[in-house]
């Protein structure tokens, strides 16, 4: 069964009740994954420390420099590398994030999962399309 | 069913605010906001894509008050989840834990990023002139 039909594993656990060990167990302990979540949340954030003073300094000085002037400095093979990098940083550390707000405020389990997954998979699907964009940029 | 309910936190309503607890609902909410931010980035690159006029556009609405409430709200987000953020990786190296320091780098944290805030728009603003 999978882990969001299985219902909350706290109500499993009552004196007296014939689950088995196994059912009374399962999704209560460590998952196996919680540290690498751990980790990349963290290494996401050290990573966008530098990528975005970077980002912010190249923003405040082109903004108002015009379509062109912007399309030539994106454009450029450094520009583009550091952009693909804060695409990357930048949305592995929200959907990280994210999930673990959706985690402390959605008790429903099956909200829950449908909410996690929404935000996994929007995570991925912007920045594979800011990846792409930075590209057709780079490479036109 | 358990005879009575288990014991649960005490509500929110009940706990007078403190400048950590503030401090860290802030940079969740900040980062919320930022994820949408996220959102608008990956607009900004489509838009810089899709050619000059479609810029044009972007460019008139950023220029609106709307458009630069959402970029002044931004900017000052990533500010603080940026400095709060450092505050964390540090807690997690096990440096500024005592009582004197989060408060400490607490002040600090609003105080760098209302300063780089202001800072950024005062650069941008004057490089329009």
């Amino acid at each position: 069964m999978s882990e969001w039909k299985r219902g909350d594993p706290l109500q499993r656990n009552q004196p007296g009740g014939r689950a088995t060990a196994l059912h009374r167990s399962i999704g209560l302990g460590s998952a196996k994954a919680g540290a690498s979540h751990w980790w990349l949340q963290r290494a996401t954030a050290v990573a966008l420390i530098p990528l975005l003073m970077w980002f912010l300094a190249a923003l405040v000085s082109h903004a108002r420099a015009g379509h062109a002037e912007l399309v030539a400095w994106l454009a450029r093979p450094v520009t583009a590398v550091l952009m693909i990098l804060l695409l990357v940083a930048m949305f592995q550390h929200l959907r990280l994030g994210l999930q673990v707000v959706a985690e402390d405020y959605v008790h429903a389990d099956r909200i829950r999962f449908a909410v996690t997954a929404a935000i996994h998979g929007i995570s991925y699907a912007l920045m594979t399309a800011g990846i792409f964009a930075v590209l057709l940029i780079a490479l036109r | 069913m358990p005879e009575r309910p288990r014991p649960r936190s005490p509500d929110v309503q009940i706990y007078r605010p403190q400048l950590t607890s503030v401090l860290s609902i802030t940079h969740r909410a900040s980062g919320v906001w930022l994820a949408l931010g996220a959102i608008a980035l990956v607009a900004w690159l489509i838009i810089v894509v899709a050619g000059g006029r479609a810029y044009a556009v972007l460019e008139s609405f950023l220029g609106s008050w709307i458009g630069s409430v959402l970029l002044f709200s931004w900017t000052l987000a990533l500010y603080y989840h940026l400095c709060n953020g450092i505050r964390h990786v540090a807690w997690d190296l096990d440096y500024g834990f005592e009582l004197r320091s989060i408060y400490l780098s607490g002040w600090c944290v609003v105080a760098v990023s209302v300063l780089l805030t202001g800072l950024t728009w005062a650069i941008t603003l004057n490089m329009r002139a």
